[in-house]
């Protein structure tokens, strides 16, 4: 399986129903071995960070056995459109 | 085969000097004489994490982390003077290392427990110290930040 920003950002799309993805390949020389996200889903809502940051290593369990290293920040909508204004 | 030399060689670039297999302290993960049997694990981390108040799994020691998000948690401890907890270097037992992402269904090292309770990684330990969370969850441990004395002092 070849992970790419593109296969993470569809499948937090499709499975998270994320309106937002942002994914960085942070590895040195872009070999997938790293990636930093930012997830902006409606599903985040009422959930504390644990829960929301156990959602998205569910959703991409497969590709975590691979990836090294992994970052990510979750977000609801209502936080996105905040952080966006500030 | 290529994973393997691939994960290595990405292990030895995140790296940041010698390894060193041996923590600061003198305690030693498999110095005590028991290495771990795969199925005591999950019972013997049941313990380890209970035993201290803050417990962190991470890669490298608190005194040389191998890793920049364990060094972030190190240091971010130490910014709220937390000093008395238990670090675990999972680089120096593979059992340990598989077995804690098992304990915690959490796919990714490092990792934080208060009082027993898995708290996360260091993306979740660094928005708490930035949203003021980890203030309170100290002071649930009965543990005073450090942060809040310097807050104190400078007004």
């Amino acid at each position: 399986m070849e992970i790419t920003c593109d296969h993470i950002r569809e499948k937090l799309t499709q499975k998270l129903g994320a309106v937002h993805v942002d994914v960085e390949d942070t590895s040195s020389n872009r070999c997938a071995a790293s990636f930093k996200v930012l997830v902006v889903s409606s599903e985040f809502e009422g959930k504390p960070l644990l829960q929301r940051h156990r959602l998205v290593n569910m959703c991409l369990a497969e590709e975590l056995k691979e990836i090294h290293a992994f970052e990510q920040k979750t977000l609801t909508p209502e936080q996105w459109e905040k952080q966006k204004s500030q | 085969m290529n994973n393997l030399i691939r994960a290595t060689a990405r292990c030895l670039r995140s790296g940041t000097a010698v390894y060193m297999p041996r923590q600061a302290d003198g305690r030693l993960w498999s110095a005590s004489g028991r290495r771990f049997l795969c199925s005591d694990v999950q019972k013997d981390l049941g313990e380890i994490v209970k035993k201290d108040k803050v417990v962190v799994f991470m890669k490298g020691t608190r005194a040389q982390p191998m890793c920049g998000f364990s060094n972030a948690v190190v240091q971010i401890l130490r910014m709220h003077g937390v000093d008395d907890y238990a670090d675990y270097n999972v680089l120096e037992d593979q059992d340990l290392r598989q077995g804690v992402k098992d304990f915690s269904n959490w796919p990714t090292i490092p990792q934080v427990y208060f009082n027993g309770e898995f708290v996360g990684g260091c993306d979740i330990l660094l928005q708490m110290h930035q949203n003021g969370d980890l203030v309170e969850e100290l002071k649930k441990l009965g543990i005073h930040s450090a942060l809040l004395s310097a807050e104190k002092e400078s007004k």
